[in-house]
């Protein structure tokens, strides 16, 4: 059958594609969108690596048909920076040197910024369990974990 | 010239953003899946679906009649190759069984070894075709665990693998590839002066690298043979000698480039997807992209060998030791080369002792081929070994760091493996965690303190960047070794304070294989060393060209010129000769001076120092369901200089929390039908955030002499206390000695369950 | 492959019925996309129940609750009410995968994903939890406990889907509980689960109960013998022990990768006695 012809916004734009039923939200978005910052590591819930929000709600983006967004709104790692300047979690992932290979690092942003938008002021343990879902095999997460809670009381100072 | 060592800004040990970090917190780095050319093929390969099994026949017919399918390659699309052994990092390698294990030939020799692959105008008909290509199989008996493995009577992978280092040479083949043995002193004369001798043996595991990047590669082969490649490696130098060997072209036609790498941790530093995708693009004559799959990379790529190793240590009453004995068994998986050799070489490493003996056993089994991972080999001998030293001290009721400290390998100290160290740090880092407030905190009753100490050699090796002044008084700064964990960084500070210039104003990359010349890989510890020793040599001739530069608009004679600590100089009695000039200030001049300015530094780094250090970490049982919960973890470890103490800390850390999992958790876990059970991340179980506390990083820096900032290697010795430290915090809290690892719940509570430790 | 996302019952469970090839319906995704990804099914149609309203929503109902079953565990804990009055089923749900599995994975993709570990089922079991399912023929109703028969084996007729849960009316001093073993803290599959349901009276006696056991068997467990052991109890040790020689009693597990009947057997027990004794904290603070 023809392929799916769906209308979504992704990072505030209007964007509109055609995909199969099997594609996937991560391959419209890799393959299709060419938005590559969301990256795939199991294609199956258990890395993190794809995460977006999707009408404000963190999921991973290998989980999610294509077809299945339409109307939708949906955020990536390409949006987070707000204009010229970096958001305050990326720039604290730098200063603590959060990364290091780099590949898990778009989705613990995602996965960072949703939490913050819940909890203006996690505690380590809030932000262990909310990111238990991100993968990292590089940090041992110590710098994530410093990195996050240096944004969010960045941000709470507004 | 004259030259006096520069001060430069003292970038050197401060913590600077890293060059590459916008692009990573963006989206916009590009890794290995993120290549895309126009007009290309996807590639997807055929696997085995038995762990061992004569390939008969392969009919590709019906897959390349398919419309969409542009190439099918197999066995038949790569010519054989003679025996020949390679010194690859810390291991061998031999293309005989390299040409075998990306393309399987005579034999199918583990459950996802590719068999045929395919490159069609999309995913879908790239996965249709894959289910017609017809395979007739002649499935044999099949052995996984090492110890069966080595049984006369076992399923026997090579016909034509005899039994190395052996006397007589076997008249039979086997799954023996190689005895290793390494002597000294007299083991049986150290063992009589013993007071104490404790005996054991112990299991470990294969455990995957786990990087959360999947490989990828991108080809494209042109009609008169020249190719390009975009992949995800540790060494895209390596990469190209490999595939120009395996496809029979030039070195020179093929050009590689290094995509960022999504993790490595050593298993990306041999070839699995890249010579296919060359065949394929060969035949297709359009560019052919394949990424693995998660199941593929767990099926088909990495692991670390599981191990049986059996360690024999006498000590004196008052603690001294007097003998350490081993034998290692290690998985090397289909083909040999295990890292049983570094594993030998390392076992007894941190010690101070006159009689050793360590064999080891290399042997094949139908599993994927083992890769490099994190200081191959060592962290199983020295978990066997830091275990019973922790039994030692126990039995002699000494301090396990006074007893560490009283044996610890020091400046002038001769290894088992051979040389005398140099100066190293291991009491600095028993010292420091002896001092921390973790190791004088009280436990509560379930929970108990482990410390353990680790040794890794690190390795130089052959390194090429090249500096280059802009005409604005930029620096761009090329290196030919993956950044896999802040390189960049590190050889920016190191460029910027030889040369004087700001660190901002020097721009990292990594080149391709056109730009520069060979760089073996990155591993060993080795990429920061060697690449900032060739920084300094590129810088160096910058300075002197430079200095010869001034000499031409000063007129004055080369003695009379010197770079003394941030610009070039007019000296002695002409020092007001002129102005002093910065580097900048000659980028505004050079095209009248003689042209651009380059540094092009070359060599082939020595005198890594070996890194040592110490872990410490605290845990609680759970005695009703042998859950192990880490509590707390402080590493202290030998430096030699940290260049960015940010990236160091990054490497403790990320090294003891792979520990973590390797010793708790994580395992390959095959069915008797010799298939892979748990090829994912969901039942392949690495720590995630939740599982670990803050983890303590003390730098301990014990000066590399041979290097000129004093730097050592620190990214693989942090894997190699924890399986140590975890195995004895968990007799601290539960006193039962734990062999086999992982020492996931079951075996916990089975284990309790059995030695009558109950909760009630 | 076919992709349907319908704005009603009667029209999802007609192109269920009708469909020719195989059919999956598809809630959060969080098992089918890996399946089919995975080549474990190939699906000729899908059918997205989220569109469907009823699905999607919490509401009270004669005093109970009623769950779409397209309700995500995330959505279950944002609820104002319903942790309250239901802290265990709100826990269970919140087990499945991580956060962002969270945003997706519903009640009933849990139920009809077939699996005996599945987290949320235990939980909604003891609860006492009812299904309504809707088919062509119509709609019926059926204890949670028996809509699984066996590993991917349910009692749904062709074209029938589980529309939504109700959990009865909570009489006072009721509360719930749930946990399960994995081997790290967040992310595995159970390897046992148990989930509790109690009511006491004013003295702190436990005058009824419902106990559930995930992974121990090919479905997940009723087991009266374990609620029979604490009733009439305050959950002193003796009731603790036979609490737990019952869930024991009832373990029929298979060793896989994920445990070994030994460990299974042993823990089970061990979780009811904790999960029956945050229950019991529960109802006589609740």
């Amino acid at each position: 059958m023809a392929k799916h012809h769906v209308e979504a916004t992704v990072n505030g734009d209007a964007v509109e594609f055609l995909c199969e039923t099997e594609e996937t939200l991560l391959d419209v978005l890799r393959d299709t969108l060419h938005l590559t910052g969301s990256k795939e590591g199991c294609a199956s819930g258990d890395c993190g690596a794809c995460s977006v929000t999707l009408d404000g709600r963190l999921v991973c983006s290998c989980l999610v048909l294509g077809c299945e967004v339409g109307g939708r709104r949906i955020e990536t790692i390409e949006g987070l920076a707000e204009g010229e300047a970096l958001h305050p979690l990326q720039k604290k992932f730098l200063e603590h040197a959060a990364l290091q290979c780099g590949i898990c690092t778009p989705g613990f942003l995602v996965a960072s910024r949703a939490l913050l938008e819940r909890n203006s002021n996690p505690t380590d343990t809030e932000i262990r369990y909310w990111l238990a879902g991100n993968l990292c095999r590089c940090t041992g997460y110590d710098k994530i974990v410093s990195a996050v809670k240096d944004a969010a009381a960045t941000l709470r100072k507004g | 010239m004259a030259e006096t060592q520069s001060n430069g800004h003292g970038y050197v040990g401060t913590r600077t953003i890293r060059p590459d970090g916008v692009d990573k917190v963006t989206g916009r780095a590009r890794f290995g899946a993120d290549f895309n050319l126009p007009g290309q093929l996807i590639g997807r390969v055929l696997r085995s679906p038995h762990p061992h099994a004569r390939i008969v026949a392969i009919d590709t017919s019906k897959a390349e009649a398919l419309p969409g399918v542009k190439a099918v390659i197999t066995r038949d699309d790569f010519a054989d190759q003679p025996s020949e052994f390679i010194p690859a990092g810390e291991m061998m390698m031999n293309y005989k069984d390299v040409v075998r294990n990306v393309m399987a030939r005579e034999k199918a020799l583990y459950e996802g070894h590719a068999v045929a692959a395919v490159a069609a105008t999309s995913a879908a008909i790239a996965k249709r075709a894959l289910k017609l290509i017809d395979v007739t199989y002649e499935v044999l008996p099949h052995v996984i665990d090492v110890v069966e493995a080595m049984r006369p009577d076992a399923p026997v992978l090579h016909d034509d693998l005899f039994t190395a280092g052996v006397e007589p040479k076997p008249d039979k083949p086997s799954n023996i590839a190689k005895r290793v043995e390494i002597v000294l002193g007299d083991i049986e004369a150290g063992f009589a002066k013993a007071d104490v001798v404790v005996e054991r043996e112990f299991k470990t595991a294969p455990v995957h690298q786990g990087y959360i990047e999947p490989h990828a590669a991108l080809a494209t082969v042109s009609e008169d043979g020249s190719a390009e490649l975009w992949c995800c490696t540790q060494g895209h130098f390596i990469v190209r000698a490999h595939c120009a060997r395996l496809l029979g072209l030039d070195i020179a036609r093929i050009r590689v480039t290094a995509s960022e790498i999504g993790g490595g941790f050593g298993g990306k530093t041999v070839v699995y997807l890249e010579p296919l995708a060359l065949a394929l693009s060969r035949k297709a004559k359009r560019p052919v992209k394949m990424v693995m799959s998660r199941e593929e990379v767990f099926k088909a790529s990495g692991p670390t060998s599981g191990a049986t190793v059996r360690v024999k240590m006498g000590a004196t009453r008052d603690g001294k030791f007097v003998a350490g004995f081993a034998e290692l068994k290690y998985q090397a998986g289909a083909f040999q080369g295990s890292p049983v050799q570094p594993g030998v070489m390392c076992a007894y490493a941190p010690y101070d002792m006159e009689n050793v003996k360590v064999i080891g056993y290399d042997v094949v089994s139908n599993r994927p081929k083992v890769a490099a991972y994190r200081a191959p080999g060592a962290p199983i001998s020295e978990f066997a070994v830091e275990s019973v030293v922790d039994e030692i001290a126990k039995k002699l009721g000494l301090d396990p760091i006074e007893l560490r400290m009283m044996n610890a390998a020091r400046e002038g100290t001769k290894a088992a493996y051979g040389p005398k160290f140099g100066p190293i740090g291991l009491e600095e880092t028993l010292n420091s965690i002896k001092k921390t407030e973790h190791w004088n905190t009280p436990l509560r009753k379930w929970q108990g303190r482990g410390v353990a100490s680790g040794f890794w050699f690190n390795i130089g090796g052959e390194t090429c960047v090249s500096l280059t002044v802009n005409e604005d008084g930029t620096v761009s700064l090329m290196a030919g070794t993956p950044d896999i964990g802040g390189l960049r960084a590190s050889l920016a500070m190191i460029a910027a304070d030889e040369l004087s210039v700001e660190y901002d104003k020097v721009r990292p990359i990594i080149g391709d294989t056109g730009s520069l010349g060979f760089n073996f890989l990155t591993g060993g510890s080795r990429s920061a060393f060697s690449g900032s020793m060739a920084v300094v040599e590129a810088a160096k001739q910058i300075k002197a060209d430079c200095c010869a530069r001034a000499c031409k608009l000063w007129d004055l004679k080369p003695e009379q010129v010197a770079w003394e600590r941030d610009r070039v100089r007019p000296i002695g009695d002409v020092a007001d000769k002129a102005k002093p000039m910065s580097i900048a200030d000659f980028a505004k001049v050079a095209g009248k001076t003689g042209g651009p300015i380059v540094g092009y530094g070359r060599l082939n780094a020595q005198g890594a120092g070996p890194s040592l250090g110490t872990h410490l970490v605290d845990l609680e049982v759970d005695p009703e369901t042998g859950r192990v919960t880490i509590l707390r973890y402080t590493v202290a470890q030998d430096a030699g200089r940290a260049i960015h103490p940010a990236y160091v800390e990054g490497q403790f850390q990320g090294g003891a929390v792979q520990g973590i999992g390797w010793a708790l958790n994580e395992e390959y876990v095959y069915g008797a039908d010799g298939k892979l059970q748990n090829a994912g991340f969901l039942d392949y179980r690495m720590p995630v955030a939740s599982d670990v506390p803050m983890i303590d990083a003390i730098l301990v820096e014990v000066a590399n002499p041979k290097h000129p900032y004093g730097v050592r290697g620190v990214g693989e010795t942090p894997i190699v206390p924890p399986l140590g430290a975890i195995a004895n915090a968990m007799e601290n809290a539960t006193g039962i000695r734990f062999t086999e690892l992982p020492m996931s719940p079951p075996k916990v509570l089975k284990a309790l369950k059995e030695q009558g430790v109950t909760a009630k | 492959m076919r992709y349907e996302a319908p704005e009603t019952v009667e029209r999802a469970t007609a192109l269920l019925a009708e469909s020719a090839g195989e059919a999956r319906v598809l809630a959060g995704g969080t098992d089918l996309l890996v399946q089919m990804r995975a080549d474990v099914v190939e699906p000729a149609l899908i059918v997205d129940i989220k569109r469907i309203a009823e699905t999607r929503a919490i509401t009270e109902d004669r005093g109970g609750w009623r769950i779409g079953a397209a309700v995500t565990g995330a959505e279950l804990k944002e609820h104002p009410r319903l942790q309250q009055v239901w802290p265990g089923v709100v826990e269970a749900a919140n087990l499945i995968g991580s956060t962002q599995v969270q945003g997706r994975a519903t009640l009933g993709g849990n139920l009809c994903n077939g699996s005996p570990a599945a987290d949320s089922v235990p939980a909604l079991i003891a609860a006492g939890a009812v299904a309504t399912l809707a088919g062509p023929q119509g709609r019926r109703e059926l204890p949670v406990e028996d809509v699984m028969l066996g590993p991917r084996r349910l009692a749904l007729g062709k074209g029938e889907i589980v529309v939504s849960f109700r959990l009865p009316p909570r009489p006072p001093r009721s509360s719930d509980a749930y946990l399960r073993f994995i081997p790290r803290t967040e992310m595995d599959i159970a390897v046992v689960g148990v989930g509790v349901s109690l009511t006491v009276d004013a003295s702190g006696t436990i005058t009824d109960a419902r106990v559930s056991l995930g992974a121990v068997a090919p479905r997940v467990l009723l087991v009266r013998e374990a609620a029979a052991a604490i009733v009439g109890s305050r959950l002193d040790r003796p009731a603790q022990d036979r609490l737990e020689a019952a869930a024991r009693a009832a373990c029929a597990p298979i060793d896989d990768k994920r445990g070994t009947v030994e460990f299974r057997i042993q823990v089970a027990g061990v979780l009811a006695r904790r999960a029956a004794l945050i229950a019991l904290d529960r109802a006589r603070t609740s």
